[in-house]
């Protein structure tokens, strides 16, 4: 049956409209207005028209930050997508195991983001921790706050801890719609496990994947607290993700002018990769339709 | 209104876009319009490419201001040309 479309419905948004312009279409407002101007604080301002979008696009510091930022969600990814669909394709289907597996796997979900950090952050440390503590015993030189590849290795390791439960369980409850009768076929053909998982369960959850890629990505690029907490990004600036850098720039410096202007085109990356996130799933939504 | 630091150019900036929206929110009710396919091969419809428009277009300035130099009155002129390709093929 056709959907009758009525754009007059639009104006039941009304309400959320009114509510998002309070916590985030004003304060954008003011963030775009603090952009062109400068301040030394006590509210006021002089007109400082594009300089600070002018050095912010010119700033070595804010496209090494934008590189790391981008190596740091193309590790991850790389990471968690391929060990996500291959934890759910070897969960137990059914039964008592597939439930414990199931919760077993959300907890690191349900734990709060500042509290992952400092879980790693004592984890990881040499005196106490039982990670670090483990490594140096070993011999391993292993120390987060001293050497960068440490400090990597541990925000990586801790954010693929953290997420990759995600990718898998939207991975399994991809896996679990497929039909049976697509695995009897594939049994009669005499499909190697390769061909079933290359022809079979892989274009089915495609569109399962598509979203986890996209969650994963946007969470990425956006993420704070969590090596905020283990490294303050550091050693030096080695783990200096966009956001941190900001914060340090609007909060520590109090540069409200560069850090609004830094802010604008990170919120335009953002926004740019929501709009790629939203088309997407739209398309796979209607063609599956 | 004085904590948020208004200016005079970031105030009409404003008053174009919210004016924008709601001359496309008008026309989109008075005129319903089926979504088509062009170029990047998914459905659009006029809203879609206003906010294509738009976005590429602070993309456009941003890109003018880092490469060629402060001179965005040319860059609003790429901007129209953008917007008419949007909205003619997109």
């Amino acid at each position: 049956m056709e959907k009758t479309i009525n754009q007059k419905a639009w104006f039941l948004v009304l309400p959320v409209l009114v509510l998002v312009a309070f916590s985030a279409v004003i304060p954008l407002m003011t963030v775009v207005n603090y952009s062109v101007q400068d301040t030394f604080g006590q509210n006021q301002f002089f007109w400082a028209g594009l300089e600070w979008f002018d050095e912010m696009l010119h700033s070595e510091r804010m496209w090494d930050a934008l590189g790391r930022q981008l190596m740091f969600s193309a590790i991850i990814l790389t990471i968690q997508i391929p060990l996500g669909v291959f934890v759910a394709l070897n969960m137990p289907k059914s039964g008592f195991w597939s439930s414990f597996c199931l919760v077993v796997m959300s907890l690191p979900l349900l734990i709060p983001w500042n509290v992952v950090g400092t879980i790693w952050q004592i984890f990881g440390r040499v005196d106490i921790g039982l990670l670090g503590y483990s490594l140096d015993a070993l011999g391993i030189s292993y120390n987060y706050t001293q050497n960068t590849f440490a400090a990597w290795v541990t925000i990586i390791i801790m954010d693929v801890w953290h997420w990759t439960s995600l990718v898998a369980l939207l991975a399994f409850a991809g896996l679990k719609s497929i039909p049976d009768a697509y695995y009897q076929a594939a049994k009669i053909d005499q499909a190697s496990r390769w061909a079933i998982f290359r022809y079979i369960e892989l274009p089915k959850m495609m569109g399962v994947l598509m979203i986890a890629i996209l969650l994963r990505f946007m969470d990425s690029f956006m993420i704070y607290t969590e090596p905020f907490v283990v490294t303050g990004g550091g050693p030096g600036n080695a783990t200096t993700l966009l956001s941190i850098d900001l914060v340090k720039m609007a909060l520590g410096q109090f540069d409200l002018g560069p850090a609004a202007a830094f802010s604008i085109m990170y919120y335009l990356v953002i926004l740019l990769i929501s709009w790629v996130f939203y088309t997407v799933m739209i398309n796979l939504d209607k063609r599956e339709g | 209104m004085d904590w948020m630091a208004w200016t005079w150019p970031t105030a009409i900036f404003f008053i174009i876009i919210a004016s924008t929206l709601t001359v496309f929110t008008v026309l989109a009710i008075k005129f319903p319009e089926t979504p088509r396919k062009g170029i990047l091969r998914i459905e659009t419809t006029r809203g879609d490419r206003l906010f294509i428009t738009l976005l590429g277009s602070a993309f456009i300035n941003l890109a003018w201001l880092g490469v060629v130099g402060a001179n965005q009155p040319l860059a609003l002129i790429v901007c129209l040309v953008y917007a008419f390709a949007v909205f003619r093929w997109v």
